[in-house]
Parts: C-alpha cells; sequence; structure tokens
C-alpha cells in the first residue's frame, strides 16, 4: 500500500488534534494554527488524488491493521480524494476572506472557540466523505452538525441563537431517522461496514423476501439526510441560520456542511445499496418530485426575499434540488452531474456569501437591498465577486454553473421516463435565477444619493476574494479536467 | 402481523417510543419537552439495538470463570453501539439545553412559537 494511503487518517486526525489545541490558545494563534492545519489537509488530499488519478485503484485502508468487525476502515478512490481536496480548498479560502467579519463578530475571548468548532467541522467532514463505516459515518454526522450550529451561533445574539435552535432540531430529527436506518440496516443484514452490507444486500435482493424493510430503510435514510442537507420541504432552517451568522460560517454552512450529508448519501446508495437496487425501489420517484420542487419553490422564494443573504441561501435551496435531482435520475450520468454539481456550488456559493458579506460592509453593515445602493462602487471586489457568482448560478458559459447544468441536462437524456419534466423544471428555474441575481445586481449598482466613499477592505478579504474568483474562472474554462476525475472515479466508488 | 408484533415486544415497544419522541421533538412547542422527545426517540433506538444483540439465555459478554466458547455470550457488538449512542446523545443534549438557557436568557420564555414572534419583530426595527 503506498505511503499516501495514510492521508485520509492524518487528515482527520490532525484536524481533531488541532481542535483541542486551539482551545488554549488565543483567537489569533488559533486562526493561525487552523490556516496551518487546512493547508496540510489540502496538500495531503491533493498528493493522495494526484496518485489516484495516475493509478486509479480503489483503497482500503484498515487501522491498524484489524479486519472488521474489530477495526474501523476508511475507503477511498478519486472521487472521494476530488471532494476532500474541495472541501479543505473552500474551507480555507473562506476562512480568509471572512476572517474581518469573524474577529469582529465574536466575542474576542471566544475566539478560539470558533476555531475548536471550525477544526471539528472540517474533520467530521473528511471523515463522512472517507470512512467505510455506517455507524462511524452516524458519529460524525453528529459531530458535524453539534459543530455546525456552533458556527452559525458564532455571533452569540438572540436571532442567531432562535436560527441555531431552529437548525439543531432540523438536524436532531434528521440524525433520529439516519440512526434508526442504520440500525435496522444492521439488524437486516448483520454487518455496519459498506460493503459487507452490500453482498448481504445482494443475496437479500436474490431471495425478494425483504423489499418492504429494505424500502423503509432507505426511506427513513433519505429523509433523514434530506432534512439534514436541506431538501425541500426540510429547507425552512436554512435562510434563518443564514441570514443572521457571520459571513464565514454562511460560507461554510452552505458550501460544505450540506454537501457533506449528500456525499454520504451518493455513498450509501452507491456503495451499499448498489444502484439496481435503489432504483429498483421508486424511493427515487419520490426524492425527484422534491428535488423538482425544491428547484422551483427554492428560486421564487429567492425572488420575494429583499435581504440579500437569506436570498442567496433560498438559491440554496434550489441547488440543492439540482443535486438530489441529478442523484433522482438513477443513472451514472446523473451521479456524475450530481457530484459535479456539488463541486460547483461549493466554489461558487461561498464566494457570493463572502461577496455579500462584503457588499453588506460597505453599505454599513446593512443586508436589505433597498439599503445596499451603491455599495457596489464602494467595494468593486465584492462587487467583481458577486456578480461572477451571480452568471455561474444563472448559467452563463464559461462559468462553471453553466457546465453543472449541461452535465445535469445531459444526465436528464438518460432516462427517459423523466427527461421532460427535468429538462422543463431546469429551463424554468434558469429564468428564475436570472430573476433574482439580475436585481440584486442592479440594486448594488444603483447609484446612491450619498457621497461615494470608498470602502477599505482588509488585506485578507481581498486576498480571499481574489483566489475565489481566479478559482472560479479556472473551474469554469477547465471544468472538463474535473469531470473527467468524476468519472474515472464512479468506476471506484 | 398481530402475533408478530405481540412476540417481538421489545422491538414493538421501541418502535412506539421512537414515533412519540419524534412527534415531541417535531411538533411540541416547548422547548424543553423537545428535549425531552430527542431523549425519548435516542433510548428507544437504544432499547431496540439492545433487544437486538439479546440472545436468550445468554450471559453478558464479560468473560467469567475462564469460559471463553462464544455460545455462552450474547452478541457485545450491539452493547457497544448502545454505548457510543449514548455518549452522542448526552452531548447532543448539553448543547439543546444549554442553547435553551441562552435563549430564556434572552426572550424570557420557553415557547418556540412565542420566541419566532419575537424575532421576527426585531428583524423588522
Amino acid at each position: 500500500m503506498p505511503f499516501v494511503a495514510n492521508f485520509p487518517l492524518f487528515c482527520i486526525i490532525i484536524t481533531l488534534a488541532g481542535s483541542v489545541a486551539s482551545s488554549v490558545l488565543n483567537g489569533k494563534n488559533a486562526f493561525r494554527l487552523n490556516i496551518l492545519i487546512i493547508t496540510a489537509c489540502l496538500v495531503m488530499n491533493l498528493s493522495l488524488l494526484a496518485y489516484l488519478v495516475t493509478n486509479p485503484q480503489q483503497i482500503t485502508y484498515m487501522m491498524g491493521h484489524f479486519p472488521a468487525p474489530w477495526g474501523n476502515e476508511t475507503r477511498f478512490g478519486p472521487v472521494e480524494a476530488l471532494i476532500a481536496s474541495v472541501f479543505c480548498f473552500i474551507m480555507l479560502v473562506s476562512l480568509i476572506a471572512g476572517k474581518t467579519d469573524i474577529f469582529e463578530d465574536v466575542k474576542p475571548e471566544k475566539l478560539n472557540i470558533f476555531y475548536v468548532m471550525i477544526n471539528l467541522l472540517m474533520s467530521s467532514l473528511l471523515a463522512l466523505v472517507y470512512t467505510n463505516d455506517l455507524f462511524t459515518a452516524y458519529v460524525f454526522v453528529e459531530i458535524n452538525t453539534l459543530s455546525a450550529c456552533a458556527v452559525v451561533m458564532a455571533k452569540e445574539n438572540g436571532k442567531t441563537i432562535s436560527a441555531t435552535i431552529r437548525y439543531l432540531i432540523m438536524s436532531l430529527l434528521g440524525s433520529g431517522l439516519l440512526l434508526l436506518s442504520v440500525i435496522l440496516l444492521y439488524d437486516l443484514t448483520g454487518h455496519l461496514l459498506m460493503e459487507n452490507i452490500q453482498q448481504v444486500m445482494v443475496q437479500l435482493m436474490a431471495i425478494g423476501d425483504y423489499r418492504l424493510p429494505i424500502t423503509i430503510i432507505i426511506g427513513l435514510l433519505t429523509v433523514g439526510l434530506a432534512m439534514k442537507s436541506a431538501l425541500f420541504p426540510f429547507h425552512t432552517w436554512l435562510s434563518h441560520a443564514h441570514g443572521s451568522a457571520t459571513t464565514a460560517s454562511s460560507a461554510i454552512l452552505s458550501g460544505l456542511v450540506l454537501k457533506g450529508y449528500i456525499i454520504l448519501l451518493i455513498k450509501v446508495y452507491y456503495r451499499v445499496l448498489g444502484l439496481e437496487i435503489v432504483s429498483g425501489l421508486k424511493v427515487l420517484n419520490i426524492l425527484f418530485v422534491f428535488g423538482l420542487l425544491g428547484m422551483i419553490i427554492g428560486s421564487i422564494d429567492a425572488i420575494s426575499e429583499s435581504h440579500i443573504k437569506r436570498m442567496i441561501a433560498f438559491s440554496s435551496v434550489a441547488q440543492m434540488g439540482y443535486i438530489y435531482v441529478g442523484i433522482s435520475l438513477g443513472t451514472p450520468a446523473g451521479y456524475l452531474a450530481a457530484i459535479f454539481h456539488i463541486i460547483v456550488h461549493a466554489f461558487t456559493k461561498p464566494m457570493l456569501f463572502s461577496a455579500a458579506g462584503g457588499l453588506a460592509s460597505a453599505a454599513d453593515h446593512k443586508y436589505y437591498l433597498d439599503q445596499m445602493k451603491g455599495s457596489a462602487y464602494r467595494n468593486p471586489v465584492a462587487a467583481v465577486a458577486f456578480i461572477l457568482g451571480s452568471l455561474s448560478m444563472i448559467g452563463i458559459p464559461f462559468f462553471a454553473g453553466f457546465g453543472a447544468k449541461y452535465y445535469l441536462s445531459m444526465a436528464a437524456m438518460t432516462n427517459p421516463d423523466k427527461m421532460w419534466i427535468a429538462l422543463l423544471a431546469l429551463a424554468v428555474s434558469t429564468v428564475l435565477n436570472a430573476a433574482y441575481y439580475v436585481r440584486a445586481i442592479r440594486a448594488v449598482f444603483e447609484k446612491s444619493d450619498e457621497p461615494l466613499e470608498k470602502h477599505k477592505n482588509s488585506k485578507s478579504y481581498n486576498i480571499g476574494m481574489g483566489i475565489f474568483i481566479v478559482a472560479n474562472m479556472a473551474l469554469g474554462l477547465f471544468y472538463q479536467k474535473i469531470v473527467d476525475i468524476i468519472a474515472l472515479g464512479l468506476n471506484y466508488l | 402481523m398481530g402475533p408478530n408484533l405481540l412476540s417481538n415486544y421489545y422491538e414493538t415497544a421501541a418502535m412506539v417510543l421512537f414515533g412519540i419522541g419524534f412527534t415531541t421533538l417535531f411538533l411540541q412547542p416547548n422547548l424543553i419537552k423537545k428535549v425531552i422527545g430527542l431523549n425519548i426517540m435516542d433510548s428507544a433506538i437504544y432499547l431496540f439495538l439492545a433487544a437486538k444483540g439479546y440472545i436468550d439465555g445468554r450471559l453478558a459478554p464479560i468473560v467469567v470463570n475462564g469460559v471463553t466458547d462464544m455460545s455462552a455470550y450474547i452478541n457485545p457488538i450491539p452493547s457497544g453501539l448502545v454505548l457510543t449512542g449514548i455518549v452522542v446523545g448526552v452531548s447532543v443534549t448539553a448543547v439543546s439545553l444549554s442553547l435553551i438557557q441562552k435563549l430564556y436568557k434572552e426572550y424570557h420564555t420557553l415557547d418556540m412559537d412565542e420566541i419566532m414572534t419575537m424575532v421576527r419583530k426585531e428583524s423588522e426595527h
């Protein structure tokens, strides 16, 4: 086994260790340590990705060389390494771009706690991507939930705490269903490791006795993870959590936390249950309907919202709808589109949130569109990023969002039953996307009567936004490479 | 269906409890009662797991008097999972309770609906 195979475990361990160490540091040093650790994770994941792309394979890594059921396992191929690299990268850039806001919004004596939570969040995200054991996945889902809640409530005013408690309750309902489904799966198959479950699953389907329990299990698991990843109709908590949280928290919550659960869902569908079983049980049709409704209703909600961050949050609901539609097509092309959409959205949405944060701080920390007149002239960096992000989300060619929509419509062609509805909904929601993003752009570019004063951005904000802009442009131009890696990796998922 | 439900009464009870806990957590406006619902829901799953691991007439999986034969003991994995689950449940409960305490200090009520109306009024200003 190559040495790079150790890296996923190393990443999980150093982020966990970093969270312990941050608890005794002051805020500034905790920030530095955090940046250092996440950069290290990024480098390790990228080198793992490079190795796995040149030597395509699936590596099963037994911790301490103990086979199941005594030991625990991670298992990974190119897709996992790619997703983990993206997560590390976005986390890093969001933290750099959001640094000033974090230092303003969080009480100085609690700053290090914020970074403890960020470390835990990173660790649990990586564990969700890499783990091969369903119960471990459940434990890390809970860690993810708790640390995400803490990150959302970092401002500690009434609004954020009430938003957090709504998020927490929704998440706990989801965790309960997820745990129940994992336990039922264990009860039915006697295993917790993914491929052992799959072997038994194939036998059970061959006998044909257990269709009803398996349907119930898939249903519970899907609903549980959908609740946590804000699929319509479980999306109401998202806009509140985003509207009041600090900039970096919104960016991380929308760009990464929601995605971790979807990656887990894709892994369970692909690796634990197998595509044929999932497609055969009609659960996907229900997911398809809710995905479509999410695409449309998320966009409509965004149109009627005048708070800029809540508007972008509703746009996230719509984007989650796209991803779930991709999954629910049930074909490998659909999964490819879903995973690619996850990556595109992870690149674009944090940039939009950071840009919105910058525009708002140029407009005296006001978040309603009618109060943000002229903020684009005061903060041109944020304005450029906001325009690029909007164009990408609408799906203009040469931007990453176009690629995502292109692959989703190509995937829709592979499923003749769902093709027309999916394409129609895609078209409608693209128009709706354009409606609210253009409105927001016009609002921030409207000339205001007040004299124009250049807002002075902090250095870290400019660096972070610069990286975001370059990364998004690069993704828009070279997305074929990413798609090739995903297509390669799906064979080893 | 009926006789099966009766003979598997542990599982039946666990599922009924899970339903009670889930609906309490979902629908009850009082935050403390929501946490109680969460705990009922979690306990129901632990009961289900413990019942699944139990094999009639066998002992707890602790080696006594040098008996190492596997058939003398029950399946230890579900018990291990229950322990992990309890740890998770306790930390989640602790976090929710501390959040609720902060909310109570801010709004002087435990009713989620009232808190939401107050938050809405606050953001209109």
